[in-house]
C-alpha cells in the first residue's frame, strides 16, 4: 500500500526510471501496470499488427482447405487454419486490453485494417496460386514466423509473451504439417515437384522480406531500435534473417530444389549468408496494400464485414 | 469370400438368414447406402462449412465454427472408413471421386451458403449457416443415439466417437439460433426466411432412402419415421420458446431427393472444387 503510494507521487521521469529498472531486471509488465507511452503504443502496433496479420494469414491459405487433396490432408489444413484464427484471437484480446485506456477497441481495429492504417504481414499480400504455395506456407512461412516469434519469448510485456509460448507450440505443428505436404510433392511426380519448386522461387523474395529491412535506412523507418531497447525482442531483423537462412537453406536444397538467388552462398570468414537483397521499395508498396493480392484479400474480409453486420448488431442488442 | 467385408464378429444381434441367401450379401446394400448417406452429409457439410473460414460474424465465431467444420469433416472420414473396409474402394476417391450421381447426401446440405464465391464477393447468410447447421446436427444427434445400438459393430463403435463431439456442436448453434430469433428485428426477419428455406428441405435429410425398410429390419437404425418423430418432439419446446409455428406440414423436400441421387448444380460446383488437386493425379500421393 505505501509502495503504490509514493508510486503515485513519484514524477513521471522517476516513474520511467524504475519502469526501466523493472524491465532490465527481467520482470514482466503487465497490463494494469504504469508504462511509458512510446511503451504502449510499441506494443499496440506491433500486436495488433501480428493479431491481424493472423487473421488476414486465413485467406491465402483459404482457397486450398476446400482444394487440399485428400481427407487426411483437408482435416490437416483445417485444422492449421484454425489455429492462425485462434492465434489472431488472443493476440487481439491482448491489443485490446492496451488500447481500452485510449478509448479503442475490436471495432476500431478493423476499421483501422480497412482504411489501410493498420497493416498486415508483407507475405499475406502475395498470390498463392498452388496446392504447392499451401504446402510452402506451412513449410516456409510458419518457420520463418517460429523464428520471429521465438525471438520476442521473453518480451518484457507479460501477456504478449504468454501468448507467444502458446502460439509458437502451436506453429511447429504447422512447420510439420506443411513440410509434410512439401516432401510428399518433392518426392511425387515430376508435375508435383515442379509445383514445389515453382513455389519456392515466388516466395523467395517476400520470405527475405518477412524479417523486415536490415535497418532504417532501407525503408525509412525501423522499430527494431525501440523494441530492442524495451526488450520486446532480443535479436535484430537481419539476425533472424541469417538464423532463418542457417535453419532452412540446408533443408531446401537437400529435397533438390534450388533457390532463385545465384548468389546465394555463406561467407566462412563473417560468418554470414550473402543474398541478393530484395527490392524493398516493392516491399513497402505491398505493405501499403498494394501487394497482388492485397485488394482482393481486404476486400473479402470488408465484404464479410458488411454482410454480417445485422449480426453484430443483433449480439448488441440480445446483450 | 464375402465374410471379409463383414467381420463376422462385428455383429451383435444377427437377424435371422432369409433362404439360403448369406446374411452379410443380404444386408451389405442397406449397410453400404446408409454409410454412403453419413459420409456424404458431413463430407458436404463440412465443405460448406470449410468455406466460411475467415468469413464468420467475428473471429472468436471463426474459431469455433471452423473447429465445427473439422470435428465434421473427420466424422465423414470415419464414415467413409467404414466403407472402404467394406470394400467400397479407398477413402479418398470415396471423398473425392464420386460424380454427383452417385452421391448421397441430403440436397440441402450441399446448397451454397450464399451469393459469391468463397475466395471473393462472398456475401454469405450467416442466419442460413445457423439454422442449416443447428436442424441438421440435432438430426445427426438422433440418428446416432440411434447407431450407438446398430447391430453393425463397427458402425456402433464410431457413432460413440461422434456423438461425443456432436454434444459442444448442439450447443454451439442452439446458442446463436435462440439468441437471433430473440434479437427481434432485422436478425428475426432473416432467421424466419432461413428457417422457411431450410425446412423447405429439411424431409431429405430426415429420409434414409429406398432401403430405409431393410435399414430399420436389420436393426442397422431405427425406422426413419421413429427419427423424425423424435426430431419434431425435441424441436417443439425450442420452437416454442422463441413463438415459432413449425409442424410435420412443413417438412418438404422441394429442390430434390439427394438419397436417389438427385442433385443441384451447387453440387457439382462445390465437387470440382474440393477434388481439383486430387484430380491432377487421383493415383499420385499427396
Amino acid at each position: 500500500m505505501s509502495e503504490a503510494l509514493f508510486f503515485q507521487e513519484m514524477t513521471e521521469e522517476q516513474k520511467y526510471g524504475q519502469f526501466m529498472k523493472r524491465i532490465n531486471a527481467g520482470e514482466k509488465i503487465e497490463a494494469d501496470d504504469w508504462m511509458p507511452e512510446d511503451y504502449r503504443m510499441t506494443l499496440i502496433k506491433l500486436i495488433s499488427m501480428h493479431g491481424i496479420s493472423e487473421i488476414m494469414g486465413a485467406l491465402p491459405e483459404k482457397e486450398w482447405v476446400p482444394k487440399a487433396p485428400s481427407l487426411k490432408r483437408k482435416l490437416g489444413i483445417m485444422a492449421k487454419v484454425q489455429d492462425e484464427m485462434g492465434h489472431g484471437q488472443l493476440l487481439l484480446r491482448v491489443a485490446e486490453d492496451l488500447m481500452k485506456p485510449l478509448g479503442k477497441s475490436r471495432e476500431d481495429i478493423m476499421q483501422d485494417l480497412f482504411s489501410g492504417r493498420l497493416k498486415f504481414h508483407n507475405v499475406f499480400h502475395m498470390e498463392a496460386p498452388t496446392w504447392g504455395d499451401a504446402g510452402l506456407i506451412g513449410w516456409l512461412v510458419d518457420g520463418a514466423a517460429i523464428i520471429t516469434q521465438t525471438n520476442m519469448l521473453n518480451a518484457s510485456y507479460g501477456p504478449y509473451a504468454r501468448a507467444l509460448k502458446r502460439i509458437c507450440a502451436e506453429e511447429v505443428f504447422h512447420a510439420q504439417h506443411g513440410e509434410a505436404i512439401i516432401m510428399a510433392l518433392a518426392e511425387g511426380t515430376d508435375e508435383q515437384r515442379a509445383m514445389v519448386q515453382d513455389a519456392v522461387n515466388r516466395w523467395w523474395e517476400a520470405l527475405l522480406m518477412f524479417f523486415g529491412p536490415g535497418d532504417a535506412s532501407t525503408t525509412g523507418t525501423s522499430k527494431q531500435d525501440t523494441t530492442i531497447k524495451y526488450r520486446i525482442r532480443t535479436k535484430t531483423n537481419e539476425d533472424l534473417r541469417q538464423d532463418f537462412f542457417t535453419k532452412y537453406i540446408p533443408r531446401v536444397l537437400s529435397l533438390g530444389l534450388t533457390l532463385p538467388d545465384e548468389s546465394m552462398h555463406f561467407d566462412q570468414e563473417r560468418e554470414l549468408w550473402v543474398y541478393k537483397q530484395p527490392d524493398w521499395n516493392r516491399f513497402k508498396d505491398i505493405i501499403k496494400n498494394n501487394g497482388p493480392k492485397s485488394q482482393e484479400r481486404l476486400g473479402l474480409r470488408r465484404t464479410a464485414y458488411d454482410t454480417n453486420k445485422w449480426v453484430r448488431e443483433a449480439l448488441n442488442t440480445a446483450n | 469370400m464375402k465374410r471379409r467385408f463383414f467381420h463376422g464378429e462385428g455383429w451383435r444381434k444377427v437377424t435371422e438368414p432369409a433362404g439360403n441367401m448369406p446374411i452379410e450379401a443380404k444386408i451389405k446394400p442397406a449397410l453400404t447406402s446408409l454409410l454412403y448417406q453419413l459420409a456424404d452429409d458431413d463430407f458436404i457439410l463440412a465443405y460448406r462449412g470449410a468455406e466460411w473460414l475467415g468469413l464468420a460474424p467475428h473471429i472468436e465465431e471463426d474459431v469455433a465454427f471452423s473447429s465445427i467444420s473439422q470435428d465434421t469433416m473427420g466424422h465423414a472420414a470415419m464414415f467413409y472408413q467404414l466403407l472402404a473396409d467394406l470394400g467400397e474402394g479407398n477413402v479418398d476417391s470415396l471423398a473425392h471421386a464420386r460424380k454427383t450421381s452417385e452421391r448421397r447426401n441430403a440436397v440441402l446440405l450441399e446448397l451454397v451458403n450464399g451469393p459469391g464465391h468463397y475466395l471473393s464477393s462472398a456475401q454469405y447468410d450467416w442466419a442460413f449457416a445457423v439454422v442449416r447447421n443447428y436442424f441438421y446436427t440435432q438430426a445427426k444427434k438422433i440418428r446416432l443415439d440411434s447407431l450407438k445400438n446398430s447391430s453393425y459393430r463397427p458402425l456402433a463403435e464410431v457413432a460413440l466417437k461422434v456423438n461425443m463431439e456432436l454434444y459442444y456442436h448442439l450447443l454451439h448453434w442452439k446458442t446463436w439460433f435462440i439468441q437471433l430469433m430473440q434479437a427481434g428485428g432485422e436478425a428475426r426477419t432473416r432467421m424466419e426466411a432461413a428457417i422457411g428455406k431450410v425446412l423447405a428441405d429439411f424431409e431429405g435429410v430426415l429420409i434414409l432412402g429406398p432401403l430405409a425398410k431393410e435399414m430399420a429390419e436389420y436393426g442397422l437404425i431405427e425406422k426413419e419415421e421413429v427419427s423424425k418423430q423424435r426430431w419434431l418432439h425435441t424441436m417443439k419446446p425450442v420452437f416454442e420458446s422463441v413463438n415459432l409455428a413449425v409442424s410435420e406440414a412443413n417438412l418438404a423436400m422441394k429442390t430434390g431427393n439427394g438419397r436417389i441421387g438427385e442433385h443441384t448444380v451447387d453440387l457439382d460446383d462445390a465437387l470440382s472444387t474440393l477434388s481439383e488437386v486430387y484430380n491432377i493425379n487421383p493415383a499420385a500421393s499427396w
